[in-house]
């Protein structure tokens, strides 16, 4: 059999879906359940636009087959709404394009939330894997040292 | 997108899988096993490879063990770069591993996928090799132990087409000993390496492993002669490491062969700087 019914929940959501195995959770995430937040950009794993979160971890959607995705916990961009980076974002003027905006949000909340005492090193080191064609580096780095920062402040 | 259809299996057992491969290739199946599968998906995208049938090894208990042993540690072949960076058993190899990649990348890759990898740098083996690390691979008669230097064979580690890689075992005696690693890219911080050089401090001596010279990650004890040659300064001992080099450094456009050897010799002098250093 080269296709499969497989179920995860995808922002909170159950969700059922008859995918071909070769199918990359990416072509599944927009082209059957509407959800375009996810960005193609490279396809191979080097851009960062189509980040999403499994598990809590954030992954490139474009380098795993949805299969792999089965049984698990699936978060995109439209999962996550009124949190504290978005707000940094548009506060900080964290995008332009915006094109691999929802890939960062991801990884910068994965971050937050994985590891809130991560030094500067740590924080470079998850943000090279994402990729913005209008360099808007600093701003993003900046949104994520002050929410870190505030984080270890107030808790 | 990739073009072409295939079967998807997920074992729960070596054995499982063993069999599966065997009932698969009977039919006359084209089968591949599968890891973290980032390589896997590009090159299918790009029609480099073509399979009829996947195992996905994830499932496997044995292959997702990490833990110490009284003797040795020993890494499931299925477990991610990060989760070895994170648990950090294996210092020299947390080095080389987090500067694969991207960190989104390794969550992905497995040290498996890495160890087996087409790509011509496979930095991943290069602690193993110093380590003298082994192998445990799932074969048809059970799980064979091999020491990695006597599978890795020129260019790759050679298995049968059904064998797979379930463990790798260190010992533990060697994991927290003194090392260098250094990854030099053409430019950004994320790209494959010119030169990636990892050296081990084992016992009196230092043993060094390269990867980005040439097609394929290598070892040389007549290199680590040279290396650990105390009589000669540094700068000798360097001169006479790239006598000893075979000619074909790759050169491409990342860097030319010229400028491998350069980086190469600073990248050396540097580490004997700090693990003479370490062990005087």
């Amino acid at each position: 059999m080269t296709k499969q019914e497989i179920s995860m929940t995808v922002n909170g959501m159950e969700k059922e879906v008859f995918v071909r195995n070769a199918d990359t959770l990416l072509h599944i995430l927009r082209a059957q359940l509407g959800l375009t937040g996810a960005k193609p950009g490279c396809n191979n794993g080097d851009c960062g636009s189509c980040t999403i979160l499994m598990d809590g971890k954030p992954l490139n959607a474009c380098h795993m087959l949805a299969v792999e995705a089965s049984n698990k916990h699936i978060t995109t961009i439209e999962g996550l709404t009124d949190t504290t980076i978005q707000d940094k974002f548009i506060q900080k003027w964290a995008l332009q394009c915006g094109y691999c905006t929802p890939g960062f949000v991801l990884n910068c909340y994965a971050l937050i939330e994985n590891e809130p005492n991560a030094n500067d090193v740590e924080v470079d080191e998850w943000l090279d894997s994402n990729i913005c064609r209008c360099t808007g580096y600093q701003e993003i780095k900046e949104s994520v040292k002050e929410l870190l920062r505030a984080r270890r402040a107030y808790g | 997108m990739i073009h072409f259809d295939f079967e998807y299996v997920k074992p729960s057992s070596a054995e499982e899988a063993l069999q599966l491969f065997e009932q698969f290739t009977a039919n006359g199946k084209k089968v591949m096993y599968y890891g973290g599968g980032t390589e896997f998906i590009s090159r299918a995208r790009m029609n480099e490879i073509m399979t009829d049938v996947v195992i996905d090894l994830k499932a496997i208990p044995a292959c997702n063990v990490l833990e110490e042993n009284t003797e040795e540690l020993v890494i499931g072949a299925t477990k991610t770069l990060t989760d070895l960076v994170e648990t950090n058993f294996f210092p020299l190899l947390s080095s080389v591993i987090r500067l694969i990649a991207t960190r989104t990348e390794r969550n992905k890759i497995t040290i498996g996928g890495n160890l087996m990898s087409n790509l011509p740098y496979k930095e991943g083996i290069l602690p193993f090799l110093l380590a003298d690390s082994k192998l445990a691979i799932a074969t048809k008669k059970g799980i064979k132990k091999e020491k990695i230097t006597t599978v890795f064979e020129e260019d790759k580690i050679r298995l049968k087409e059904e064998e797979f890689i379930v463990q790798i075992l260190t010992d533990k005696k060697v994991v927290n000993q003194a090392f260098f690693n250094e990854k030099k890219t053409k430019q950004s911080k994320v790209n494959y390496p010119i030169l990636t050089l990892a050296a081990l401090q084992m016992e009196e001596n230092i043993k060094v492993a390269f990867s980005g010279l040439y097609e394929f990650p290598f070892h040389s004890k007549e290199i680590d002669k040279q290396v650990n040659d105390h009589k000669t300064s540094f700068d000798k001992r360097v001169e006479k490491v790239i006598k000893l080099l075979p000619a074909s450094i790759i050169d491409d456009m990342h860097a030319s062969s010229k400028y491998r050897q350069f980086v190469l010799k600073s990248s050396l002098v540097k580490m004997l700087e700090n693990m003479e250093a370490v062990s005087s």
